[in-house]
């Protein structure tokens, strides 16, 4: 067991740890994503649904997964705890490699001239509290609906197209998603470096795949509260 | 005294392995009931200092530096010498004996020289097998090439940074045997004097250069890897840290020190740009074989090189060495450029250079070629000069680079004080009057891997029970005179900082015992150097304290060494009345201005005893039982 | 040209140092930049004032003895250069130019712009090696060694151990060095047999010591002064996640 106590203290481990649960929260977000594109479906013409919502089913469908070995809605919180997992162990390590971090720095220069690095790869921390906050107040809008004015259990499309009305959320939620993009173009290059994953002729398509995904996702994302805000998407 | 090398009878291809086996043996579980000091990690004290502990010996390994990595054998470029034969070209062990006793004109002893050459093949071995990541073949071979005008290609190495990946893998290896416990390693620490008692080398007193400590180190034997004194001339290619502090304690404290007028003047040096330059760096030799060296017809022509027509050039070596040209061998070259520096011929800042052009070549072999073979080189002159060698000549002067004298030394390494050892630059074994190039390395790490751990062994199985500690009397005299030196370093407050005593020591060495020597220069160098070691003892200023770092006072002891050793060498110089290989002297040259040995009467080693008012010189005879004697042309 | 100097003072590792102001007068652009220093320190002498420490050696690049932080940028503003090798000619009359030390909860100050790398040499000792007696080792062609493994190793072990990328990176890590090693002697065949071993072990001391761990900033790359590649950085990672869950069998 020393050897799993020496891991469990490995300032290394913890990369491979936030490079792990980054890649399923990557997962995660790539899924919602797609998901949520179906709010650009709008309702079923006809078939059982008609008149229905796509967006609506869909999220009812999720429900359903894993049916019948699973009852209604076990497979989601399956998810959800896993997720949650990832998110908890994602900051745990964090944390400790931001101590670790200080360590390392304990005196500041008096003058810094970055050279390499990026703004994204700077702001991890501060980009990951403010997704922090984001992820807390995007499950009480659209999820449990607290700190919604008008939600509707079940009703998808009506929450998210009455929450996004509001300027000010639709503007949290741009910005938000700003700070998603950062963190994913520099947490999806890292974790290729993290985990080694790494050979010559790959290397120069690492930063292209980071790019590429962290530009889909915010941009994605952020064509939602767009698409309700200038009236494209509407009740 | 009669000097006595002690080298065995027998023939010299079988000599080394019979006395291998005569020599006596320290059985295994004694070997941990010694103690080796060792100063100085470089190629030789490094790979000396891992061999001794793996054969079970307890090693403590001194060094200023702050870590054994940084030894100025790194700095090596070209390669290591070994009679591998790899390439089927014809070499062999006797014919790299040949060639080095022949490049050292004659001044170093057959069984020393042969020796370097059996074990050469050892050490590539012993390397390859550390990872040290050697040129290849595509085939996964090793790789060779002919360095320094030898005729057959039996240099192997790493790029340009061969002294670098071989002291990284002597380094390697120290660190193993630190981790393992063997050798306690002792850092920015450095060797201040030798404790003698008995006769016998005991111990060392030492500074700690963060805190000031001094401190005293009790051993069965003290081997010196402490390199070269080239920094005596100021300027040389030689790190800021070199010094010849331990050799020169060591010569006062009963070692003999042998030829120290042999000294190396490397011809491809980046010259002087102006008073306040430090170093000097090195080029690679390999420049030669496509650039050529010229300098203006006129004396003072003062035109940018490419505004000066063909035939206003003087293309020197090619005109006089029609055969050689631009590839004489080191010391030709450099003397030339010195002839026509002082015809004030020469170019650039202070007229202290000549042009090495690569115009011809890069019309005949194209731009690309000539960056393939020498784009490193020329990255690194542009860094330093600011100037583009595709577009503007090269400038070139020559630069003290090696020097070949050093602690005489017997066949077993050990000096003329019993227990004390030296090994790699810091002996004047190998090389005799010069040495071939890629041959350094090999020296340094023949010593270290493959001879002294051996030859000790046959002086320290004669002394198992005599231990001694530090606290016997001689070393609380030896530290208390350490100490009062120091003290009085400090308390001289004058008005002359350490540096430019040492910069006018290095102008009269440089002047007087460079590249050519005479008698009335080395008279006038004798007396130079008296008055300002005198001056140097009432007005050099040192600030602070001895105890915490104190850069200043560190460099002022090693300069009040070498204010003693410059006269030393101007004294041996002077009584050499003959010229060979580093060592040249204008009245002693053939009517065509080529170095003139006199083996009836120089046919010797020189070494010098300390004394309260001179030293005195003894001779160890040079007898040539295999190499024929002959004189060099380049005609 | 004239510049300003804003340089560290320490008298020891205990003092807490600050930073003070020097003017260096008629520097020449053909001056390296320790030369530069010399002369401040030779007219700080003459004035009665204890010269600026500062590590260096060999003055060609190679012996990684010197560094420092030359506004803000460990080695200075040129590329793939040491301190020393650094000129004059970079800079333009009334620069202002602040010089630090290195700074990592590994490097301690010593004294000014000197630090204590000892923490290199011990990841050095924690497995950095291949372990051959001397005497012991078969014919150096007994083992090819692919041509590209070779060169590959060569540009590993080009490090001079200077500790820039330590200096550089905000949080003080020494990946990019101790990597450097481990992918040195890894790409080696003779370098297998340890192979596993060694990462695990130089890691291990690496993270033993007070270092900072590894954001991918990249800034170490961008400083180094024989341009390491962070390639190695992730090579050592794959080793070390293979070596964790290999075990001791090899």
């Amino acid at each position: 067991m020393q050897w799993m106590i020496e891991i469990y203290r490995s300032a290394m481990f913890k990369k491979v740890v936030m490079a792990v649960t980054g890649l399923m929260l990557f997962g995660f977000v790539i899924g919602h994503v797609a998901g949520n594109l179906k709010i650009y479906q709008g309702k079923y013409v006809d078939g059982i649904h008609q008149g229905e919502y796509k967006l609506d089913v869909y999220a009812e469908g999720l429900r359903e997964l894993g049916a019948p070995v699973l009852g209604h809605g076990q497979a989601l919180w399956i998810a959800r705890i896993g997720l949650l997992l990832a998110v908890a162990l994602h900051i745990w390590s964090a944390y400790q490699l931001t101590l670790v971090n200080r360590r390392g720095r304990p005196q500041a220069y008096q003058k810094v001239t970055p050279q390499a690095s990026t703004y994204a790869s700077r702001t991890m921390r501060w980009g990951g509290v403010i997704i922090l906050f984001f992820i807390v107040y995007h499950i009480l809008h659209l999820t449990t609906g607290s700190v919604h004015q008008s939600f509707e259990a079940g009703q998808v499309f009506h929450n998210v197209v009455r929450g996004f009305s509001n300027p000010l959320v639709s503007g949290f939620y741009i910005l938000a998603n700003l700070a998603l993009g950062l963190h994913l173009y520099h947490g999806i290059w890292s974790l290729f470096q993290s985990l080694g994953l790494n050979g010559q002729r790959f290397n120069d398509l690492r930063h292209k795949i980071a790019v590429a995904f962290a530009l889909i996702i915010s941009l994605t994302n952020i064509s939602f509260p767009v698409a309700v805000l200038t009236g494209v998407v509407h009740l | 005294m009669v000097l006595d090398a002690k080298i065995p009878s027998g023939s010299i291809a079988t000599v080394w392995d019979e006395h291998r086996f005569q020599m006596k043996l320290v059985n295994p579980a004694n070997k941990r009931k010694f103690d080796i000091i060792i100063v100085g990690t470089g190629l030789a004290g490094a790979s000396a200092a891992a061999t001794m502990a793996e054969l079970g010996y307890n090693v403590k390994a001194f060094c200023f530096q702050d870590s054994p990595r940084r030894a100025h054998s790194i700095a090596a470029q070209g390669g290591i010498n070994a009679a591998k034969n790899y390439q089927n070209d014809g070499d062999s062990i006797y014919r790299l004996f040949y060639d080095t006793v022949k490049g050292g004109d004659y001044r170093s002893r057959e069984a020393n020289v042969y020796r370097l050459a059996e074990v050469s093949v050892n050490i590539i071995d012993q390397c390859a097998a550390q990872g040290v990541p050697f040129a290849r073949e595509y085939g996964g071979l090793l790789d060779n090439r002919s360095f320094g005008g030898a005729q057959v290609s039996r240099t192997f190495y790493a790029r340009g940074q061969t002294g670098q990946q071989l002291l990284l893998g002597a380094y390697q290896a120290l660190a193993r045997q630190i981790e393992a416990g063997k050798v306690t390693m002792y850092p920015r620490t450095e060797m201040l004097d030798v404790v003698n008692i008995d006769g016998h080398a005991r111990g060392i007193v030492t500074r700690n250069l963060v805190d000031g400590k001094i401190e005293t180190h009790a051993g069965d034997a003290v081997v010196l890897a402490t390199g070269g004194y080239g920094n005596v001339f100021y300027l040389s290619t030689n790190a800021m840290g070199s010094n010849v502090t331990a050799a020169w304690r060591a010569y006062r404290r009963g070692a003999f020190f042998a030829n120290p007028c042999y000294t190396q003047i490397h011809p491809t040096c980046i010259p002087v740009s102006g008073e306040y330059q430090s170093k000097l760096t090195l080029m690679s030799e390999s420049l030669r074989n496509d650039g050529r060296i010229w300098v203006p017809e006129k004396a003072g022509d003062s035109r940018a090189p490419n505004q000066i027509p063909e035939s206003e050039r003087d293309y020197y070596l090619e005109r006089k060495y029609p055969s050689f040209g631009n590839l004489v061998p080191r010391d030709v070259a450099s003397r030339n450029a010195k002839e026509v520096c002082d015809q004030g011929r020469g170019v650039g800042p202070g007229g202290l250079g000549v042009y090495l052009d690569f115009a011809d070549a890069i019309a005949r072999l194209g731009k690309d070629t000539v960056s393939a073979r020498y784009g490193n080189l020329f990255e690194m002159y542009e860094k330093i000069t600011g100037e583009d060698p595709y577009e503007v000549p090269m400038r070139i002067y020559p630069a003290v680079h090696y020097t070949m004298g050093g602690l005489w030394v017997d066949y077993h390494l050990m000096t003329t004080v019993p227990g004390l050892y030296a090994i790699g630059e810091a002996n004047f074994s190998d090389h005799g009057a010069n040495r071939l190039g890629a041959s350094a390395l090999m020296q340094g790490l023949a010593d270290g891997y493959f001879i002294l751990p051996y030859t000790i062994g046959d002086y320290l199985a004669k002394r198992m029970g005599d231990k001694v500690t530090t606290e016997h009397p001689a070393f609380a005299k030896v530290q208390a005179e350490v100490e009062q030196r120091i003290a009085s370093l400090l308390a001289i407050n004058g008005n002359r900082t350490v540096d430019s005593f040492h910069r006018e020591l290095g102008k009269i060495m440089w002047e007087h015992c460079g590249m050519a020597r005479n008698k009335e220069g080395l008279e006038k160098a004798i007396q130079l150097i008296g008055d300002l070691r005198q001056q140097y003892w009432s007005d050099v200023r040192v600030l602070g304290q001895s105890g915490n770092v104190n850069q200043d006072l560190e460099k002022a002891g090693r300069v009040a060494d070498f204010l003693e050793l410059a006269e030393l060498m101007c004294r041996d110089a002077l009584h050499r009345e003959e010229s060979c290989g580093g060592h040249f002297r204008t009245e002693h040259q053939t009517p065509e201005g080529e170095a003139k040995r006199d083996d009836e009467n120089f046919s010797y080693v020189g070494a010098w005893q300390h004394g309260d008012g001179k030293a005195t010189l003894h001779k160890e005879d040079l007898d040539f039982e295999y190499v024929k004697l002959t004189q060099r042309s380049y005609k | 040209m004239d510049l300003k100097l804003h340089v560290w003072r320490q008298k020891d590792a205990s003092d807490p140092g600050s930073m003070v102001e020097y003017q260096a007068k008629d520097v020449s652009p053909d001056m390296s930049f320790l030369e530069m220093l010399d002369v401040v320190n030779e007219s700080l002498v003459q004035k009665g004032e204890e010269p600026i420490a500062f590590d260096h050696d060999c003055r060609e690049g190679i012996c990684g003895a010197c560094g420092m932080m030359i506004n803000g940028v460990a080695h200075g503003p040129q590329r793939g250069t040491t301190t020393c090798q650094l000129h004059m000619r970079h800079f333009n009359d009334g620069d202002v130019v602040y010089i630090e030390p290195w700074r990592s909860g590994a490097f301690p100050v010593l004294k000014d712009l000197m630090v204590d790398r000892g923490a290199f040499d011990r990841i050095i000792q924690a497995g950095g090696y291949i372990s051959v007696n001397t005497g012991s080792a078969p014919d150096a062609n007994e083992i090819p060694v692919p041509k590209q493994a070779a060169d590959t190793a060569f540009e590993a072990a080009a490090c001079i151990g200077c500790g820039a990328c330590v200096a550089q990176c905000p949080n003080g890590a020494a990946q990019l060095f101790t990597s450097a090693k481990v992918s040195h002697l890894g790409l080696m065949p003779q370098g297998q047999p340890e192979r596993w071993r060694r990462v695990r072990g130089m890691v291990a001391q690496m993270e033993e010591e007070a270092f900072g761990s590894c954001s991918n900033h990249l800034e170490c790359e961008a400083v180094c002064p024989k341009e390491i590649s962070v390639d190695f950085i992730a090579r050592m990672n794959r080793d070390y996640i293979k070596a964790t869950f290999k075990g001791d069998d090899s």
